[in-house]
């Protein structure tokens, strides 16, 4: 729980965070709100031995409107999404998602970019991104790239970014139109056993801790878009999902609860 | 002025606490202070072939680095850890050292020792030190250590430490299985728990080179046990040894242990004569700190064909863990007594093993070895009663003692005497608290509809030992001390009254207890109380905080302490008033002549005239103060009936705990705030155990959930708002008529919770389901029936 030694810069602007990336190499980590990057260097399961730290920049954190979606600045707090009256109007879903991140503590350090850089499969924001069809705007030394969530993420704890590459915002699609979430766990504060994200009636359909990544339930998307019903195309949400075992569950019972919370998210959704 | 005996005066700890002012251990510094980083060892058995140091010698910050063959050949007393419990003449104990030389026998025992000037400098170079393992055979569950193939020990030949048979009347118990109606027969597990205290473990040793003197400070339950293990451990002499435990942020036994880090701190700072120091992480803490539970019950209960029980037979197996520590196989023994519950059963037959595991001893946990009792035989009598065709409530009511009517003086089964009880009434009360009439209606509606969430109500009716110990008791179970405490309590010239206790508390509010007695008693304000405890210099007699025992012994010690003050008083104002001391009254705080009410002395003022001493009785020493030990003649046997509602999802396996009631009886409240908070806690410290805690372990012995991530202690968030109430049945063991609470909650809790669940899931088939009762293990329970109702 003591983590390694490190050094410290203040990034003062995205720009600058950028070149500091490019100096310092791939010893260097950007610091969001710390909430999964301190915890991995107290077990020195990550040793930077220098800290970039992003928290700070407050003009990275902002949630606007603009021509039919919603921007939304990487270094927005969950509890700003939480709270957010855009979010209540155009996006309800992200909003009620971000309320259910671990506790009050967690929610007022951790950001929206943090969570999606540090591509966690078992977060419940990067799912509710995923299944919103969302896009991550990313920055390097050369300028600024989109990339859809669906494409972003590659493996545990794995994206495409790189190295000298920082997310600067986030793009949500505006949408109210039937959407749920569930969140099955075992303590309030606890990360997802499994999750289930129902955007847009079941156009969308992600999955939270069922793979190396967070996925879509693409069997039941397309089931249900061919007319299935919810318990059929629900029967389907773990196909093709390869879900890790824990203390919590296996894939047996991970599989098993994907269909229960699915069904349940697509009738809430349709309700 | 009225009594404040029995209100809801607001705790005298809590300003300072609330404001952070008070000085935990690791807001207490020493200048040169050195820090120690603990090399542990990452296999659970393993000979130890190599230690090279060189590698963190030469680091920033770093002081020296010690093996834990180099510490023995320094002399320095680096002793073996004390076990203070042999339980049997033969028991097997083999030497614990604070550095482990030559094998390492459990994940997170200590190899190495590194002194640095700062905790980072001293956890890098820990990192440094290089050591080589040989991978020996591995006992990594209690169910491997049974079979005694592996050992835990290579050199034992046996993983048994020893067997303790507690039998009084086996021809009796023999009879009644013959002869009986109903048996029921049932094996539980009692998973391994972290005792995870909000504060972890840490201490200071201050040397003081030319005197030899050592200042302990220590987040511990037991300053004083602790000065004389020290003692004997290391050759200090006591006198030499002063220990202080500053604030402390809770025990739950987790902290009554003598660890390494004591004996490794003091005599380390002996030897190079500088202050060493330690701060354990929550992963060390949940590594190597003692864990609580680690039994398997086989139980086997008889019953006539009303359900009335005649016997219970136990065989307990307990695992010890790698080594005994302080009480380590006193633990289960604790419980023996309490197999037959709150009934009148006419016979108990009882056996335990105790077995070595490669994995972090075992040892007192809250309610230590009851609360594994008081679940067997709460669960053992559910499933009697769905066996004879009556309700959980019925089969209680036929087999309380006494009929569930007022008792003193109960003989058990086990020989033990419980000084009073009356079950019935919160038995009654409990069940009309969660209106269980309409819980069953309610029940049953969704049970017809089918359902997917199902209601489950399940109830306990416990018994607690607690106010340890009447010390003969303790002789006999041969354990190596005593069970009273020691109080003194003195008026100062300026009439303020100081209390010494030899009872320490780490989150209790003995500091407001007490005042509240001695207020009660001498007729004070409580505020001009003032409660020194937890340092031996200024309290050097007491034997500490576990047990539930502050209030049941050290409370009435102050009381009896203070009676003895008033007595003297009562010399003095008599001397004062020119009367017969047996014609001065005390009533409130003064002292008046019969009859003259008009003239009058308070105790307090009699503070100075004993301190100047100008007038006092011929012959009478000065100074108002008096001490008492109290050795109570008997323990105290709290009790209470507990209900829990659980929600089942079916679908999920999803547990929610709806509502909670507790109806406890400790016999009179000093404070019912204090009492409370107790009952609060420890219901959910039950509850824990029953759903969400276990400290789990992989085949070769590794810590697999050393993380408040994966190590679930539940929030307020899991937890219903408990509703509770109390009867009072006054203790005849004590003059204050109390009993404990401290553990009370947790005794009746896990057996409740459980109970509903399985209540809950009886549609399926379901008899009993392992805790914790994971959403995994119901799922798997409702399908492995074929999961129809
Ligand atoms: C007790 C606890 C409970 C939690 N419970 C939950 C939960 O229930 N559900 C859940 O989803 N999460 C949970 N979390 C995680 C929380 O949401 C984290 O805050 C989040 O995962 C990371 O965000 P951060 O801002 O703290 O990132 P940091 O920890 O600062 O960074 C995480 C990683 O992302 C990188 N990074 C950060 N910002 C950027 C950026 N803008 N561009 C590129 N890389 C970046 C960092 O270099 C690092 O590798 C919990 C955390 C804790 C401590």
């Amino acid at each position: 729980m003591i983590p390694a030694a490190f050094d410290y810069t203040v990034a003062e602007s995205a720009e600058h965070a950028i070149q500091l990336l490019g100096e310092y190499g791939d010893e260097s980590k950007l610091l969001a709100g710390g909430h999964s990057l301190i915890p991995m260097m107290k077990y020195r399961l990550a040793t930077p031995t220098q800290l970039i730290d992003v928290g700070r920049l407050d003009d990275l954190a902002y949630i606007n409107r603009s021509n039919g979606h919603i921007a939304i600045g990487a270094m927005t707090k969950h509890a700003q999404l939480e709270t957010s009256d855009v979010l209540a109007a155009d996006c309800p879903m992200l909003q009620h998602v971000a309320s259910l991140v671990g506790d009050p503590a967690v929610r007022h350090r951790g950001t929206l970019g943090g969570t999606l850089a540090h591509s966690d499969p078992a977060s419940d924001l990067p799912a509710a991104v995923l299944a919103l069809g969302g896009t991550i705007v990313a920055q390097g030394p050369n300028g600024q790239r989109e990339i859809a969530a669906s494409e972003f993420f590659t493996g545990y704890f794995e994206s495409v970014l790189a190295d000298d590459e920082m997310i600067v915002e986030v793009k949500i699609p505006a949408g109210t139109a039937g959407w749920n979430y569930q969140k099955f766990n075992r303590r309030a504060q606890d990360w997802a056993i499994v999750g289930v994200a129902v955007a847009d009636g079941g156009k969308g359909i992600s999955l939270v801790n069922m793979g190396s990544t967070p996925v879509r339930a693409t069997a039941a998307e397309e089931a249900l878009a061919g007319g299935a019903s919810i318990a059929d195309a629900a029967a389907l949400a773990a196909d093709g999902t390869e879900p890790p075992a824990d203390l919590n569950a296996d894939a047996e019972y991970r599989s098993h609860l994907a269909r229960v919370l699915t069904q349940r998210a697509l009738e809430a959704a349709n309700g | 002025m009225t009594s404040v005996m029995g209100t809801r005066m607001l705790r005298k700890e809590d300003p300072k606490l609330l404001t952070g002012e008070n000085k935990f251990i690791d807001d207490i510094h020493a200048p040169g202070e050195l820090w120690m980083g603990m090399v542990r060892s990452p296999m659970a058995h393993a000979k130890i072939t190599s230690i090279d140091t060189s590698g963190a010698e030469g680091m920033p910050g770093v002081h020296s680095v010690y093996t834990g063959a180099q510490l023995q050949d320094m002399g320095i007393g680096v002793g073996a850890l004390p076990c203070a419990w042999p339980v049997t003449e033969d028991m097997v104990n083999p030497p614990h050292l604070p550095v482990a030389v030559g094998e390492a026998k459990h994940v997170g025992e200590i190899v190495a020792v590194v002194l640095a000037s700062s905790r980072y400098e001293a956890a890098d170079a820990a990192e440094h030190v290089v050591v080589d393992y040989d991978e020996l055979p591995t006992v990594s569950s209690l169910a491997d250590a049974v079979k005694d193939e592996a050992m835990a020990h290579s050199d034992l030949g046996t993983n048994k430490a020893f067997h303790w048979p507690l039998d009084p009347n086996p021809e009796g118990t023999a009879a009644a299985f013959a002869n009986a109606a109903h048996t029921v027969k049932a094996e539980f597990i009692q998973q391994r728990l972290i005792c995870a205290p909000m504060e972890p473990r840490g201490c200071l040793a201050i040397p003081s080179p030319a005197g030899g003197e050592i200042t302990f400070y220590s987040a511990t339950q037991v300053p004083h046990i602790l000065k004389v293990m020290i003692a004997a451990t290391t050759g200090i002499a006591e006198s030499k040894i002063r220990v202080i435990a500053p604030s402390v942020g809770g025990g739950f036994g987790g902290k009554l242990n003598v660890d390494p880090d004591a004996i490794l701190s003091v005599t380390l700072a002996n030897h190079i004569g500088l202050p060493v120091r330690w701060t354990e992480s929550r992963s060390e803490a949940a590594g190597s700190s003692h864990q609580g539970r680690g039994q398997i019950q086989h139980i086997e209960a008889a019953a006539d064909e009303n359900g009335k029980l005649t016997a219970v037979k136990v065989h307990l197996d307990a695992d010890m863990g790698a080594y005994m520590m302080l009480i380590t196989p006193g633990v289960p023994l604790l419980g023996s007594f309490l197999y037959t519950g709150v009934y009148d059963i006419p016979n108990l037959s009882f056996t335990c093993d105790g077995w070595f595991t490669n994995m972090v001893s075992t040892d007192a946990y809250r309610g230590a070895g009851r609360p594994e009792a008081s679940y067997a035989i709460e669960r053992v009598m559910d499933i009697m009663a769905g066996q004879v065709g009556i309700t959980p409530e019925e089969i209680r009511a036929r087999n309380y003692i006494a009929g569930g009517e007022a008792f003193e003086n109960h003989e058990a089964a086990s020989t033990l005497v419980f000084d009073s009880g009356h079950y019935r009434p919160a038995h009654d009360r409990a069940l009309e608290m969660a209106k269980v009439a309409d819980l069953r209606a309610e029940q049953a509606r969704r049970r017809d509809a089918g359902e997917t969430k199902q209601l489950g109500i399940g109830m306990c009716t416990y018994v607690e030992i607690c106010g340890l110990a009447p010390s003969r008791a303790l002789g006999g179970l041969n354990y190596g001390a005593g069970g009273w405490e020691h109080a003194t309590v003195r008026i100062l010239p300026t009439g303020k009254v100081e209390v010494v206790s030899g009872s320490t508390p780490h989150g209790q509010g003995h500091e407001t207890a007490w005042s509240m007695i001695i207020a009660d008693k001498m007729g004070v304000d409580p505020n001009d109380v003032e409660v020194l405890h937890s340092d031996t210099a200024k309290s050097p007699l007491g034997l500490d905080t576990y047990g539930s025992r502050s209030l049941a012994v050290g409370g009435v010690a102050i009381a009896m302490a203070a009676d003895k003050v008033i007595e003297k008083a009562k010399l003095i104002a008599a001397h004062q008033f020119e009367a017969a001391p047996e014609d001065v009254e005390f009533d409130a705080g003064s002292f008046s002549v019969a009859g003259t009410p008009a003239k009058s002395v308070h105790i307090q003022e009699l503070g100075f005239a004993a301190f100047a001493a100008h007038d006092l009785p011929d012959g009478m020493e000065p100074n108002l103060q008096e001490q008492v030990s109290f050795d109570p003649p008997n323990f105290a046997f709290p009790f209470g009936t507990h209900v829990a509602v659980v929600e089942i999802d079916t679908e999920t396996g999803g547990v929610e705990l709806l509502d909670y009631i507790g109806v406890d009886d400790c016999g009179h409240q000093v404070n019912p705030l204090i009492v409370e908070g107790q009952v609060h806690g420890g219901i959910v410290q039950g509850a824990a155990q029953a759903l969400y805690e276990e400290a789990v372990y992989d085949e070769y012995g590794n810590p697999l959930n050393p993380s408040f991530m994966d190590y679930l202690v539940p929030s307020a968030a899991e937890m219903p708002s408990i509703k509770l109430d109390s009867t009072v049945t006054p203790s005849t063991t004590n003059p204050l008529g109390v009993k404990g609470v401290g553990e009370a909650g947790t005794i009746g809790s896990a057996a409740a919770v459980i109970n509903a669940i399985c209540d809950g899931l009886s549609p399926y088939g379901v008899t009993d389901i392992e805790m914790p009762a994971t959403p995994k293990r119901i799922w798997e329970a409702i399908n492995s029936n074929g999961g129809a109702a």
